[in-house]
């Protein structure tokens, strides 16, 4: 028994290790785009396009100053929230949408008017019903998310294997074990790249219409930057707003996402997994 | 095998069972009785219905008319494609009726092993995931999934189609085997009228439009106790002096469920 928790240890270290050996690959990417930066920076000069070092040291003070961490952590939990209530949202209903084609159909067209009005008209709308305030920004982030889950859930739901189905209700499954052990299951393999995607539009929507709003948070400060016509603390606070989602991303999505595909990985030749 | 005319308590009673899909009949008025402990094969040609009728007996499909009646304690299913759970592995997979029952995960997990263990898959191969497994290996799992759970009944569809030929006898031998140590009845779905010979107590066969049973023969001897020399002779026999066979390999594919 001990040499099995043993076995098992040395497997999920196996698995850490691979995932962070897999940040160099990320990391010479962002390389590559530091230098394309630092070449568009010679060619135009400090003014339209700041050094990437020289973002980056303006983006290091900012990072020290207490009352910019307070102004991040407004505009992250504004960014979370929003997206929690979407992933519920979208999760629930692209699951009903999955497993019913009758409320399939009636999303269908409502999803089409969601994703035609664009953000901007939510964010006007927002600030008419809820002033200046989180409401706002959290609203605009619930419209602009929930749709990117409630497709990928309703697509994995709509995939889902009916030959497992029946193999489990011949052992004897009633519904809320399939769903349980076969249906949500199969989701997550969906719903995870759908959460990725809603995340990441979810900090950039916080952002805007915080931006939009004047309702403080980053957005607010890159309007104070952009009135002051300072470049470099601008593109200081989009250095920042994305180094949090790539953070919130790769500590909590990836990880994740890897334990639910280990068996999608084991099916990789040697050479080619990551 | 003589339970059938003794009279005993039959294990599964399949009374004027009739489906349709989509309004089109595919079964009507089909009888079958199996005794305690009795392995019966059901053939007929493609098409004929003979899947969806294992699937009303085994509750995976609602008949349209008719009644079922199961009189054994708990059965296991063997499907034609091993449908085995993608993401999880061997092990979890034979365990997986048994997380249905609710077992706690140390019984199940030596209740799946000892299940392994008989359809001879190696440990080693329990901990890896079906995309890892050989064609032939993923159907062991999936007929040690049905037999972990202890069943007195096994419904088999067309478990060995895909399989070749060395690799179905093995499977054969090994059903044979399992059923006489555990001594579990079975309807064995097949079109292959040697593997119902070679697995079966009795050969039914279906109608070939799914109207009833057309009838049913017992094979002489046990099933495992008959030679290959036996088999090929039985089955000649079968099908150039038998009438209940002339339909046997008619083949429809419109009918085709």
């Amino acid at each position: 028994m001990t040499t099995v928790h043993a076995d098992a240890i040395l497997d999920r270290l196996g698995r850490v290790g691979q995932f962070l050996w897999s940040g160099w690959a990320g990391l010479a990417g962002l390389a590559l785009f530091a230098a394309l930066w630092q070449a568009g920076h010679e060619r135009y000069g400090d003014f339209i396009l700041p050094a990437p070092l020289a973002t980056l040291a303006a983006g290091l003070t900012i990072a020290g100053d207490p009352a910019a961490w307070e102004l991040a952590g407004q505009t992250t939990l504004r960014a979370v929230e929003g997206f929690a209530l979407a992933a519920l949202a979208g999760a629930a209903g692209g699951l009903a949408a999955g497993y019913s084609p009758a409320t399939m159909r009636l999303a269908r067209p409502i999803l089409t008017v969601l994703l035609g009005v664009p953000p901007i008209a939510w964010i006007v709308l927002a600030m008419i019903w809820f002033g200046s305030t989180d409401g706002t920004i959290i609203t605009t982030v619930l419209v602009a998310a929930t749709p990117v889950v409630f497709v990928g859930v309703a697509e994995g739901a709509v995939t889902r294997d009916r030959g497992l189905d029946d193999m489990a209700r011949a052992f004897g499954a009633g519904p809320l074990a399939r769903l349980t052990t076969l249906g949500l299951r199969h989701v997550a393999a969906f719903l995870f790249p759908a959460l990725t995607v809603a995340l990441g539009s979810a900090f950039k929507v916080a952002v805007m219409a915080e931006l939009l709003a004047n309702t403080g948070g980053i957005g607010g400060a890159l309007a104070a930057a952009r009135a002051n016509l300072d470049v470099a603390e601008a593109l200081a606070w989009v250095l920042i707003a994305v180094a949090g989602l790539i953070v919130v991303e790769h500590t909590l999505v990836h990880p994740i996402r890897s334990e639910f595909e280990r068996w999608r990985n084991a099916a990789r030749p040697w050479g080619v997994k990551r | 095998m003589t339970l059938e005319t003794t009279g005993a308590t039959p294990s599964l009673t399949l009374s004027g069972i009739g489906h349709a899909y989509l309004g089109r009949t595919v079964l009507d008025a089909v009888d079958l009785s199996l005794a305690a402990g009795e392995v019966a094969a059901l053939v007929g040609p493609s098409g004929c219905g003979k899947s969806t009728l294992a699937h009303i007996a085994a509750g995976v499909v609602e008949p349209s008319r008719g009644r079922v009646a199961r009189r054994y304690r708990r059965h296991g299913m063997v499907f034609q494609d091993p449908r085995l759970l993608p993401w999880a592995t061997a092990r979890a997979n034979i365990a997986y009726p048994l997380r249905l029952l609710g077992l706690p995960r140390r019984e199940r997990r030596e209740r799946a092993e000892e299940a392994a263990n008989r359809v001879a898959l190696d440990c080693a191969d329990l901990d890896k995931y079906p995309v890892e497994l050989s064609g032939g290996m993923r159907q062991r799992a999936a007929i040690a999934r049905a037999l972990a759970i202890d069943p007195d009944f096994v419904y088999f569809d067309e478990p060995f189609t895909a399989l070749d030929v060395a690799l179905k006898r093995r499977m054969q031998d090994l059903v044979i085997e399992a059923a006489r140590g555990a001594r579990f009845g079975a309807l064995f779905i097949t079109h292959d009228l040697m593997e119902a010979v070679r697995i079966a107590h009795r050969v039914v066969v279906m109608d070939a439009q799914g109207r009833g049973i057309a009838g049913t023969r017992a094979v002489p001897g046990e099933p495992g106790g008959r030679d290959d020399g036996t088999v090929y002779r039985l089955v000649a026999g079968f099908l150039t002096d038998d009438p209940l066979f002339r339909h046997i390999h008619d083949i429809d594919e419109r009918r085709t469920p």
